[in-house]
């Protein structure tokens, strides 16, 4: 006689705001998730889905794995870059193929071996590990912005970062060195997440997987 | 970059923990040690320092993770990373008489040191036990049962235990992958929860499609205990199907305990590469990032300290356990509070004592004048009295 009523427990995504966060929405949308207007015009940071058991945060990029490590976030939408930069403890699950970059290694074209190599860019911890597998003891500046900037101005004799296009290196009269790595959008999850919510984040991950790009 | 302490600073990862809370953690170890005693432990205590050489080196826990510091000798010692491993030594020598099976528990803090922020605590409390001896799938159950039990005593709403057995992934691969490194490297994508990374290597191998299929396939194998057949039929032979083997066996006898409803079989759960050597299981619970308990089989540690024996065991995290238990403490009894001026003070302990040993909480205090009394009165709610005697001049 009356309806039995189990309630779903409520999934949390995490967005990252800025490179990837376009494409991201679009990605939602051609999945089947139709939030699109409400995350594009909102300037809310958490926003529920209506008639779902979904809610999505709206984050810095780099903050995505971090909310998702501690668990406030069940899964999150990042790239590679930012996962290799904070090396969270978070599952790895789907590769989006999506916000397509290179992480690079540039320089002012005629780069030569400097007694005292330094190496400025937003990426401190993937640099380092980068010239370290490379036999080269360098020096790593961190910065948060412009790291184009650094070699012109003799910050720094190289840099470390991440190119699409390569327009902006090209602008700034620097030169593609040494190529370390493909970037892509990942679908990252929470590890007791992954067990307790198994079957919601299961269903996220199915509809991701419907709409990745062919290679 | 160091720069001075200020007073109220204290070292990366430790906390206080204020009379409110450790009166909570209080109730709720003794709800777990209550339970694991009715399993037939026996609580031990083993030193807060250990040899590095020893205990250091023995222990699951890596050495850049151990508080080392030297004695006064220029031994290098540690701050105790866990329990399991001074529980090793203690069975191997003080207790090397005793026949086994033995069955140890223990409520105590370790020390591993960390890197990163908040939330991360470098001493933390663990409850723990360890079945030592006895190498039977039943020894496995009850150490998943009794986890179960643990959990449910100390109230915990919403839990799942995921379980899983080493060489299944350890098979798997061995039957499917011929270069032993790329075997590693797989190992290494699924210790690190690395999906995209274990795809994209299993994409690359030349192998037959169906090997793919296979490799891939590991990575849905979780769920209840029907995901075993799907398990069985992804083996040829070997370690991998002897481990669906164990598994299968240990539903059963999970069955028989009646908790399979709180678990769940994860056959790529994979944990301690170089420690655990069979069952492992790891413990979630609901609207908590991480795990709250872990456990498994580790048959090869007590042959280090001199007297091989198959073991089994797990910890609870009292911290996380803390976040999500719906005990409360206990409420604090009411406290009476005699005052008294300086004539008073033998008539006042006199009656202190009394009351004490009727089962009161007294607290005395000495005031130099009533109104010094009325107004600490005001300041502290309790029962009150005061005890005011003839003063030689005021």
């Amino acid at each position: 006689m009356s309806s039995s009523f189990k309630e779903e427990p409520k999934l949390t995504i995490a967005m990252p705001k800025g490179r990837i966060f376009e494409e991201a929405v679009g990605f939602l949308q051609q999945a089947g998730l139709n939030v699109t207007a409400e995350l594009k015009d909102s300037r809310k940071l958490i926003i529920p889905v209506e008639g779902t058991n979904l809610q999505f945060i709206l984050a810095k990029p780099t903050d995505v794995p971090t909310y998702v490590e501690y668990g406030v976030a069940d899964v999150g939408v990042v790239g590679k870059d930012v996962l290799l930069e904070e090396e969270r403890d978070v599952y790895e699950l789907l590769d989006l193929r999506i916000g397509y970059c290179r992480m690079m290694v540039a320089g002012l074209p005629g780069w030569k071996p400097t007694e005292a190599p330094r190496v400025a860019s937003k990426y401190p911890r993937i640099a380092s590990r980068y010239f370290r597998q490379q036999g080269q003891q360098v020096e790593v500046i961190k910065l948060n912005g412009s790291v184009e900037l650094a070699p012109m101005i003799g910050l720094a004799d190289r840099i470390v970062d991440i190119v699409s296009t390569g327009q902006t290196l090209r602008e700034n009269g620097l030169v593609e060195l040494e190529h370390i790595c493909d970037i892509t959008t990942r679908l990252i999850a929470n590890r007791a997440s992954y067990r307790m919510k198994s079957e919601a984040v299961d269903d996220v991950a199915q509809k991701f997987l419907q709409v990745i790009p062919k290679r | 970059m160091m720069t001075r302490p200020l007073g109220f600073e204290k070292p990366l990862g430790m906390r206080d923990i204020l009379p409110e809370s450790l009166a909570k953690q209080r109730h709720l170890e003794a709800s777990l040690r209550n339970c694991i005693e009715k399993w037939g432990y026996a609580e031990i205590y083993t030193p807060s320092l250990e040899y590095f050489d020893t205990v250091g080196t023995a222990s699951a826990t890596l050495a850049d993770r151990m508080f080392k510091l030297l004695d006064k000798q220029g031994h290098t010692v540690v701050l105790r990373p866990d329990l399991t491993t001074p529980i090793a030594r203690v069975v191997s020598s003080l207790y090397k008489d005793v026949p086994m099976p033995i069955r140890l528990y223990y409520q105590a803090n370790v020390f591993r040191a960390q890197e990163k922020e908040a939330g991360r605590d470098a001493e933390f409390f663990q409850t723990g036990v360890e079945l030592i001896g006895d190498a039977s799938v039943d020894a496995d159950a009850e150490a998943i049962a009794l986890a179960v039990f643990a959990l449910r005593a100390a109230q915990v709403p919403s839990f799942k235990i995921a379980i899983g057995h080493i060489d299944f992934v350890d098979g798997l691969l061995e039957e499917i992958v011929a270069d032993s490194e790329i075997q590693a490297q797989l190992q290494q994508f699924l210790h690190d929860r690395d999906y995209v990374g274990y795809r994209q290597t299993v994409e690359e191998l030349s192998i037959t499609e169906n090997d793919r299929r296979r490799l891939h396939t590991l990575l849905h194998l979780r769920g209840d205990g029907r995901k075993i057949a799907d398990a069985y039929d992804l083996t040829v032979n070997g370690k991998a199907r002897k481990a669906v083997e164990t598994l299968a066996s240990l539903w059963k006898a999970l069955e028989a305990y009646g908790v399979t409803d709180d678990l769940l079989l994860d056959f790529n759960l994979i944990s301690n590469l170089n420690y655990y050597t069979g069952i492992v299981f790891e413990g979630y619970a609901a609207d908590l990032g991480s795990p709250l308990l872990g456990g498994g089989r580790y048959d090869h540690l007590l042959a280090q300290f001199g007297r091989p024996a198959p073991a089994t065991g797990f910890a609870l995290k009292m911290d996380r356990l803390m976040q999500v238990t719906s005990l409360v403490a206990q409420p604090a009894a009411a406290k009476t509070y005699i005052g008294y001026t300086a004539g008073k003070r033998d008539e006042a302990l006199r009656e202190a004592q009394r009351l004490r040993q009727a089962g009161n909480i007294v607290v005395t205090r000495l005031f130099a004048s009533v109104a010094e009394y009325e107004q600490a009165m005001q300041e502290t709610a309790g029962n009150w009295i005061l005890l005011q005697g003839q003063e030689e001049g005021e």
